[in-house]
């Protein structure tokens, strides 16, 4: 349960972006490719050097590891990547729990045997949705997904969907989601709790 | 058994070969004659000159000029493990991580075989000093290269699966773990090759040069042994060093992978 506060934070390309989610907030972001959406991202997540600061729930980046930062603040690229040959050793937490990591496979759609499968030859869709559950078995506190829908079809779209949801709301997590898709973004703000927010010429607005 | 002298005309009858050699690439278009000559030139030219100051070195025992001497060696072997690598890190840490790590293995290495081991009275006595720390900073040099290269070619390719362990929580050290134990182990493979197979396939290059000089061969199998041993050490010393060092380069104070650190790959 966390709220995410970003103030004067700067990343490449884009004027200072000051935006404060609530605990539970959701907030789509849309804007041109090459418009600076995923640079936002990766900037709030710490992967690239920048100004500004962050705070996730009262407490700034800044007077934390980044390492526990990155892990609290959970961002799922828009391509996935994996660095063991297999499925399973991604999922180190899922050893303290497997039930729920495999309910949480089971809500993406797949049996648990996946975790036995080899990684180079999952399909780019399998790849973003277990790349979701990878992320989310960390079990962040904020949310940022880069994409996460993009090359899935409807009835996974809905799947990866319904998994966020129900993710934010259980555990009241701010999520930033960058989508390319008005109708998604129309059918995620359609439930009243989220709001828009576009890229235009390197700022963000309303 | 003495030493048989080697006239010039000795030397020249020699260089024909590679001079045959150079006819050899021109006739089969192998485009490398120019670099043959060239090399050969070079290394002619340099083995004179060191074998000319080694000469006046040996006949003052001054410290300065040993000092002097070993610094020229350093910084050359510096310059070439730049070299040998495709991307390098920008600004003074391209040179400085290797000629640092050399300093540290090689010195640390030579002080210690020359104090402890073969223990010569003064220990700076360049007759010993000098081709021993040529022999561990060459080594050392290939060493700490290959290892650099492996690690910032390593780091390049990878830079999608480090930033997605960064991303699960993972702090720079597990993070780029793997490439940093396959760059170390690419750095010390030449040398543990070398041990292997050392007196199986060929005679050591030093064994071989004391058993023409008119050493006792166990003699000069023992003084290769010791050197052999020496260079493994200084090698393996040089590589975790520039490794660990390069490794840390490659991360900031909030363990963000910086890969704008390392220059664009030459041609």
């Amino acid at each position: 349960m966390a709220g995410l506060r970003l103030e004067a934070l700067r990343p490449r390309v884009l004027a200072p972006v000051t935006l404060e989610l609530q605990a539970g907030e959701l907030v789509l972001i849309s804007g041109p490719s090459g418009s600076g959406k995923s640079l936002l991202l990766r900037a709030i997540a710490d992967l690239d050097p920048h100004e500004g600061q962050v705070w996730l729930d009262g407490e700034p980046r800044s007077a934390m590891a980044a390492h526990l930062w990155r892990r609290r603040v959970g961002l799922l690229p828009a391509e996935s990547f994996w660095w063991e040959d297999r499925v399973g050793p991604h999922f180190p937490g899922g050893a303290g729990d497997p039930e729920s990591v495999r309910r949480l496979l089971g809500d993406l759609g797949f049996e648990p045997e996946v975790l036995g499968w080899s990684v180079s030859r999952l399909s780019t869709g399998e790849r973003q949705r277990l790349a979701l559950a990878r992320l989310l078995t960390q079990e962040p506190e904020a949310l940022l997904l880069d994409e996460a829908t993009a090359n899935l079809d409807p009835a996974n779209r809905d799947r990866v969907e319904s998994v966020v949801e129900g993710y934010r709301r259980a555990r009241a997590a701010a999520t930033l989601w960058v989508s390319h898709d008005p109708e998604q973004r129309e059918r995620l703000t359609a439930k009243g709790s989220g709001r828009e927010l576009l890229i235009r010429d390197g700022r963000l607005e309303p | 058994m003495g030493l048989i002298l080697l006239s010039p005309v000795d030397l020249a009858l020699a260089s024909l070969l590679v001079l045959l050699l150079a006819a050899m690439s021109w006739w089969l278009h192998l485009g490398v004659e120019r670099r043959v000559l060239i090399a050969a030139a070079r290394s002619t030219v340099q083995l004179m000159l060191v074998g000319l100051v080694l000469k006046v070195l040996f006949e003052q025992t001054h410290p300065g000029l040993v000092v002097l001497m070993a610094v020229v060696m350093l910084a050359a072997a510096g310059f070439e493990a730049l070299q040998r690598q495709k991307r390098r890190f920008c600004g003074p840490w391209g040179y400085g991580i290797g000629s640092f790590s050399m300093f540290v293995s090689s010195f640390g290495v030579l002080v210690l075989a020359l104090t402890v081991i073969i223990r010569v009275e003064p220990w700076y006595q360049p007759q010993y000093l000098i081709p021993l720390l040529g022999m561990l900073l060459g080594n050392a040099m290939s060493g700490v290269a290959i290892a650099l290269d492996s690690l910032t070619r390593g780091a390049w390719d990878a830079r999608g699966p480090i930033e997605a362990r960064l991303l699960a929580g993972a702090t720079w050290e597990q993070a780029i773990g793997s490439i940093r134990r396959d760059a170390l182990r690419s750095g010390l493979i030449p040398i543990v090759n070398a041990m292997a197979t050392a007196g199986l396939v060929n005679l050591p290059g030093m064994m071989t040069g004391q058993i023409l000089a008119g050493s006792p061969p166990m003699e000069a199998a023992k003084y290769q042994l010791l050197i052999m041993f020496l260079i493994s050490a200084g090698t393996g010393l040089g590589s975790v060093v520039a490794v660990w060092i390069g490794s840390r380069r490659l991360f900031d104070e909030r363990e963000r992978l910086r890969l704008d650190r390392l220059r664009d790959k030459r041609p």
